[in-house]
């Protein structure tokens, strides 16, 4: 498990367990929290799980794939810290990681 | 008005291959797709990523899969009706009357929902006055280009609708062209044209910038463009357009009365009915306990949606099981001679 916290846009804290192999968007599926939609399912394929991810943590991420800056040109308002939350596999190195979710996402 | 058995909302995978399990069985259906073109998710989001786990088929693309669908239902001619969207549904006696965005009308006795996350719909940009010019001068997409000649034009996107309409668009019209960084998802060859066109001074492009506001009263003057860094720049411009793909909508269909649950549908699992008698729904639209969102599961439940139509298509005949292998009418129906 990794401590995931998800600041939503109605100015609340979730903070939530995730388990280690999941997705931090199915993090958020899972425990119900607003404004991932994910439409896609998981397939890097329509920019509705974007997420900004706290500064600090940008440099422990994964890097991007192919096709994920692609994506993100869809994305609403996208921004340097702009992640897709579907690419992003909880590990013990994300425990504590902290991300933003846009206003809506399309 | 369109009289048939069935209609199906959603000509993706799911929905084609509906089309074919109502067919054997001697059932008549229409199909409508928001989309121009059959294929769903699989034409609009990945035509060229190969699929992996449809049973018997090693790999295919999802522009093969639907080609391949295609000529499976063409034995049962199905009439498609493409760019149109549903809006209306009434119930008439024991058959439901459904009116689309165009005014096409159906009469029939059942519905099948196979429309995936939803029908495709432009992604706008996320400033609130953008609206006010939405359909006269700020567009998703280009009907009638000669209304651009002679006048300054921005472009928003990096995609290969930006890429293109900024090309063609040069040549009548003055083209800004703005994108949030400097790689571009488009075809590198529309890039290194449009490189060479802004090296040229015939196309104005901007990298890493976002639009940050329109100004003007009835039409458009300028917009603003904020860079990343923070600056921002004042083009005049009187024309917006902006090409960011596609967003899947529920629309009409969160209004018809059925249990949504996060933007599925709620059926049963023995024949993927809603809660309403004689609309059914399957595919990645439709929710249940263990669902799968996998194109051979939209298979099986296209498979038995369409056996559940059967009683409300005909109600004073009753459905035989049969295999294609040796039913007589199911090839018949499928114009196979022997």
């Amino acid at each position: 498990m990794a401590k995931i916290t998800y600041h939503t846009h109605d100015n609340k804290t979730h903070t939530v367990d995730v388990q280690k192999g999941l997705t931090v968007m199915e993090g958020a599926i899972q425990n119900d929290i607003p404004g991932i939609d994910a439409d896609c399912g998981g397939g890097m394929s329509c920019a509705t799980c974007h997420v900004y991810v706290k500064e600090e943590w940008l440099d422990k991420l994964p890097t991007k794939e192919d096709g994920e800056e692609d994506m993100l040109d869809m994305a609403f308002e996208p921004k340097s810290n702009s992640r897709l939350s579907c690419q992003l596999i909880v590990s013990d190195e994300l425990d504590g990681l902290e991300v933003n979710i846009p206003s809506k996402q399309g | 008005m369109n009289k048939t058995d069935v209609l199906i909302i959603g000509a993706g995978p799911t929905g084609l291959f509906c089309a074919h399990q109502l067919g054997i069985i001697g059932l008549s259906c229409e199909i409508v797709d928001n989309l121009d073109k059959a294929g769903g998710q699989c034409i609009e989001l990945y035509p060229d990523k190969p699929i992996y786990d449809i049973p018997a088929i090693p790999e295919c693309t999802g522009e093969e899969l639907t080609n391949n669908l295609l000529k499976q239902i063409k034995p049962f001619n199905v009439k498609f009706h493409l760019n149109e969207r549903v809006e209306e549904l009434k119930k008439n006696q024991n058959r439901w009357h459904v009116k689309t965005s165009g005014g096409v009308e159906f009469d029939v006795a059942a519905i099948i929902i196979a429309g995936g996350v939803g029908s495709f719909e432009p992604r706008k940009f996320p400033i609130k006055e953008c609206e006010k010019f939405e359909g006269n001068y700020l567009f998703y997409s280009i009907k009638d280009k000669s209304i651009f000649k002679d006048k300054t034009i921005s472009i928003f996107g990096g995609g290969d609708s930006a890429l293109d309409w900024a090309i063609e668009l040069s040549n009548t019209s003055k083209v800004n062209l703005i994108h949030r960084r400097d790689g571009f998802s488009g075809a590198e060859a529309s890039v290194q044209r449009v490189k060479q066109l802004n090296d040229q001074g015939k196309l104005n492009l901007f990298t890493k910038y976002q639009i940050h506001s329109v100004s003007g009263d009835k039409n458009i003057n300028s917009i603003k463009i904020k860079h990343d860094e923070g600056q921002i720049k004042e083009i005049e411009s009187e024309y917006v357009l902006g090409f960011f793909g596609l967003i899947m909508q529920l629309g009409p269909i969160l209004d018809w009365g059925l249990n949504i649950n996060k933007k599925t549908i709620e059926v049963n699992t023995e024949n993927f009915e809603t809660n309403i008698d004689g609309i059914f729904a399957i595919g990645d639209i439709c929710s249940y306990p263990g669902k799968l969102k996998l194109i051979l599961s939209g298979f099986h439940e296209g498979a038995l949606a369409a056996r559940g139509c059967f009683k409300y298509a005909k109600p004073d005949e009753k459905l035989r099981f049969e295999f294609t292998t040796t039913s007589k009418a199911a090839q018949q129906r499928l114009g196979i001679k022997k």
